[in-house]
């Protein structure tokens, strides 16, 4: 289960998607989350879901790695789509008991399905083929001018890109001390809701703790070669805009474009 | 002068009760004086709790001496103005492989250090080939740690360290977390740049195997230095190697015990081969 | 009364792009009473082997039986099972979490179920077992040396009064003196309190020095199953999985070599010291 959580996993591979400027890729992801929130238009779904396809398939990442990341959601999906089928009000299409299922509930809980579906996915797409290195290099840069604000953003950059590089390591660890603990008889499944929080204790505290020391640990290696903070520092990979970046640009705008015209102009 | 010139160098860890008042003080490291010259590959031994970590941590100004002084490349670390020459003089690689990467790349971990410098871009990018090809990790440069095994992970953090040009290497207990393999990996990454590039190598270790190549070996306890010598020297006192919880290459003690049951070899061997010539050579005789 | 693993597989992550055969059809018997050390080189598959054997992993096919009885069975019960196979982990320290040794110890007890007076009354002997006196009950397990805290960790799964008692790597990190402190309570525990004993271990040393019989693991199969002075005849084959015989294995091979006539099958340093003692008598 553990290992099924895609999020922060950087999928290695050749592919212009990976090669393009990480604050394309955060554009284009905003971009086209905001695409699912204009219309509720299963045109402009079939818009996106062509668009999501053909990303993918540039990407070069295998498309078992996304639905992955999808699993970890299905609960919050299926409540989504069960409320929003049955508390819709509107015209009855089907009745049981005092349960009615209406033609506008279908149609809700099939875009809410569908956009969760998307989002999660646009998203994916984003962490697998950006290091979280080079996305936060990103979003710092492209939040540089809150500098003038006094914001931390090389900070907030810096603690980003560590807690996701720490994500898998800290899961890992969760597991081996779960094993751990109920090797010595612990119980993490059966019991009430204090009995389960209390369960918990043996679990959280020596994760706790090892995450304090790996915070030490890593703070004292940051230390030793040289970290001072954002000040004076040079970049491996500076982000510079290339050609490839301003074509994406245009084909995001592009995809914009016919979304809003898919759904002006086609009405399903 | 010597790379690291220690003189008197006490180290005291204090604790502090609820008053923020001190309740104890523990001498960690306890009137230590260390020359080292650049190019040598020194061995330091002791068992948990020697101090032997304490100070390695005062070479890379990460402690500085509570009394005494230390000298790194001619620069007291006590000055905070030296601080950062310090850092690139002398990196620290640590025993824990995955606390020690901070990039989610490998190449991207090499450059960190070179980037803290200040490091114009296109010359991050070569000391990062020079560092990875240093310790044979070129091919992975575009993978992530966490797919690497711990001995690959300890020569990409060694990486990271050669790409800041240092002129000496601090290892700390680098082998404690791996296997044999990975063991014998990070040892003979070690000793090529020892022998290669002529960076001075100060190794802390618990496997006695490991030390046999250095030029110089140092035994502490609690907080002392109190044996020093080639390894040779050392490794000829099983006894006194004993009494401060540590042990000999299980050759050496081979020989040990052959020794005490009545042949004639001498003390302090340390190889297979050697240990096996020497017998032939007293069968022979016979 | 034995642990019988009949044609256990794991595969993990079956099915994705990270598929992974970890066990591949493993047939083993370990009967009660010995002193097993299982090798092999890092992902061979020995670590999910014991997390087999008290039911933390369950094979993907294949089964295994303790005392004859399917633990894969419907309704089969695991936690008497973890009581008996005790597995203690790499690293086991980092699992402790109550606020003194004491309590710490006694939370594999307690889960058990048993009496207030037969848990703490567990907790004290297996603290004496692994030698960490009174006067340690009532500090925090952090404020202990890592030795200290790793013997705690030990004594938390013997206080279970396991049958089986299963470490992995017990002595990774520890210095020399620390090692052979842990080994020698295991071998001490092994001798009076009759358990049997699966160490899985890096040094081979180490394994030469205690087990009776060595099980080697290489891509999630058994490779060798036998006496470490057969096992370790077979050092070629093992350095190319990356494992390797005891240093004086070498010696007395090296020895045998330069056309010395001495017994090869040597892994301690005794025996070696025996071996090639008898071998220079015979010449004179």
């Amino acid at each position: 289960m553990i290992r099924d959580i895609t999020l922060g996993q950087y999928y290695p591979a050749d592919s212009v998607i990976h090669r393009l400027d990480p604050r394309v890729k955060l554009g284009g992801t905003i971009l086209f989350i905001i695409s699912l929130f204009l219309y509720r238009s299963f045109a402009v779904y079939a818009v996106a879901a062509l668009f999501l396809a053909i990303v993918i398939r540039i990407s070069k990442v295998p498309f078992k790695f996304m639905t992955r990341g999808l699993k970890s959601i299905m609960m919050l999906l299926m409540i989504t789509v069960v409320f929003n089928l049955f508390l819709t009000p509107g015209t009855v299409v089907f009745q049981i008991w005092k349960l009615k299922i209406t033609e506008e509930g279908i149609r809700q809980s099939l875009f809410m399905a569908i956009r969760l579906v998307f989002l999660i996915l646009g998203s994916t797409i984003m962490t697998l083929t950006t290091t979280p290195n080079n996305l936060t290099d990103g979003i710092e840069k492209a939040l540089r001018p809150l500098n003038k604000l006094h914001v931390p953003v090389h900070d907030v950059a810096m603690t980003m890109s560590i807690a996701l590089r720490f994500i898998p390591i800290l899961m890992e660890e969760t597991d081996k001390i779960m094993k751990a603990q109920m090797a010595r008889g612990a119980d993490f499944d059966s019991g009430g809701l204090i009995q389960k929080a209390k369960s918990l204790v043996p679990l959280l505290v020596p994760l706790f703790i090892s995450a304090f020391r790996r915070a030490n640990d890593l703070a004292m290696a940051m230390e030793a070669r040289g970290y001072r903070g954002g000040d004076g520092r040079t970049k491996m990979k500076p982000l510079i805009y290339k050609k490839r970046d301003y074509i994406a640009y245009g084909i995001l705008f592009g995809y914009l474009g016919i979304v809003i015209l898919t759904g002006v102009f086609v009405k399903i | 002068m010597g790379i690291i010139e220690a003189a008197k160098l006490v180290f005291e860890y204090k604790k502090y009760d609820d008053n923020g008042q001190v309740e104890s003080t523990k001498r960690a490291v306890d009137g230590v004086d260390l020359n080292v010259q650049k190019g040598d590959f020194i061995a330091i031994l002791g068992h948990n709790g020697s101090g032997k970590s304490t100070l390695a941590k005062h070479i890379n100004a990460i402690l500085v001496p509570t009394e005494g002084t230390i000298y790194v490349d001619g620069k007291d670390t006590k000055d905070e103005e030296n601080l950062w020459d310090i850092r690139s003089t002398a990196g620290m690689v640590f025993q824990n492989p995955d606390n020690q990467i901070i990039g989610t790349v490998v190449e991207e971990d090499v450059g960190f250090g070179p980037e803290n410098m200040g490091v114009p871009t296109e010359q991050i990018w070569e000391r990062v080939e020079e560092g990875l090809r240093s310790v044979g990790m070129w091919e992975y440069r575009k993978s992530s740690p966490n797919k690497l095994s711990g001995g690959q992970k300890q020569r990409v953090a060694i990486a990271g360290v050669v790409a800041m040009h240092p002129k000496c290497i601090v290892l700390d207990e680098p082998t404690a977390m791996l296997d044999p393999t990975g063991r014998y990996e990070v040892i003979r990454a070690v000793r090529a740049l020892n022998q290669v590039e002529d960076v001075t190598v100060i190794l802390i270790t618990h496997y006695m195997e490991e030390v046999i190549y250095a030029d110089k070996v140092i035994v502490m306890d609690d907080g002392k230095v109190v044996m020093q010598g080639t390894p040779r020297e050392i490794f000829s006192q099983v006894d006194t190697l004993k009494q401060y919880r540590l042990d000999v290459p299980q050759v050496t003690l081979l020989a040990h015990e052959l020794r005490k049951a009545g042949l004639d070899l001498p003390e302090g061997i340390l190889s297979r081969d050697e240990l096996v010539e020497k017998l032939c050579q007293l069968k022979s005789k016979n | 009364m034995s642990i019988k693993i009949e044609k256990l597989s794991h595969i993990y992550a079956e099915g994705t792009a990270f598929e992974k055969k970890a066990l591949d059809d493993v047939n083993l018997e370990l009967p009660d009473g010995q002193f097993i050390g299982i090798i092999g080189h890092t992902g061979s598959g020995k670590s999910t082997l014991i997390q087999h054997l008290n039911g933390l992993l369950k094979g993907t096919s294949g089964t295994i039986y303790y005392n004859g009885e399917d633990i894969y069975q419907e309704g089969y019960d695991m936690r008497a099972l973890r009581s008996n196979v005790g597995l203690v982990f790499q690293y086991p320290e980092h699992q402790l979490f109550e606020i003194d040794v004491f309590t710490d110890v006694c939370f594999g007890p307690k889960n058990q179920g048993l009496p207030q007076e037969e848990v703490e009354a567990r907790a004290k002997e297996a603290l004496a077992q692994v030698g960490i006196s009174e006067e340690y009950y009532t500090k925090s397990p952090f404020e202990l040396s890592g030795g200290q805290k790793r013997r705690v960790a030990i004594a938390g799964i013997l206080a279970m009064h396991p049958k089986v008692l299963i470490l992995d790597e017990p002595t990774a990190g520890l210095d020399p003196r620390g090692r052979d402190e842990i080994l020698d309570q295991i071998a001490w525990l092994h001798e009076t309190r009759k358990i049997t004993v699966v160490l899985v271990s890096h040094s081979m040393e180490d394994v030469a020095r205690y087990v009776e019989r060595i099980i080697v693991m290489n891509k999630g199969k058994v490779l060798y199953d036998g006496a470490p002075r057969d096992v370790f005849q077979h050092y070629k084959e093992l350095e190319k999985i990356g494992l390797a015989a005891p240093q004086v294995t070498y010696v007395v091979k090296a020895l045998e070599a330069a056309r010395w006539d001495i017994d090869t099958h040597a892994t301690t340093v005794e025996e070696a010291r025996d071996a090639i003692l008898q071998a220079l008598e015979k010449r004179i």
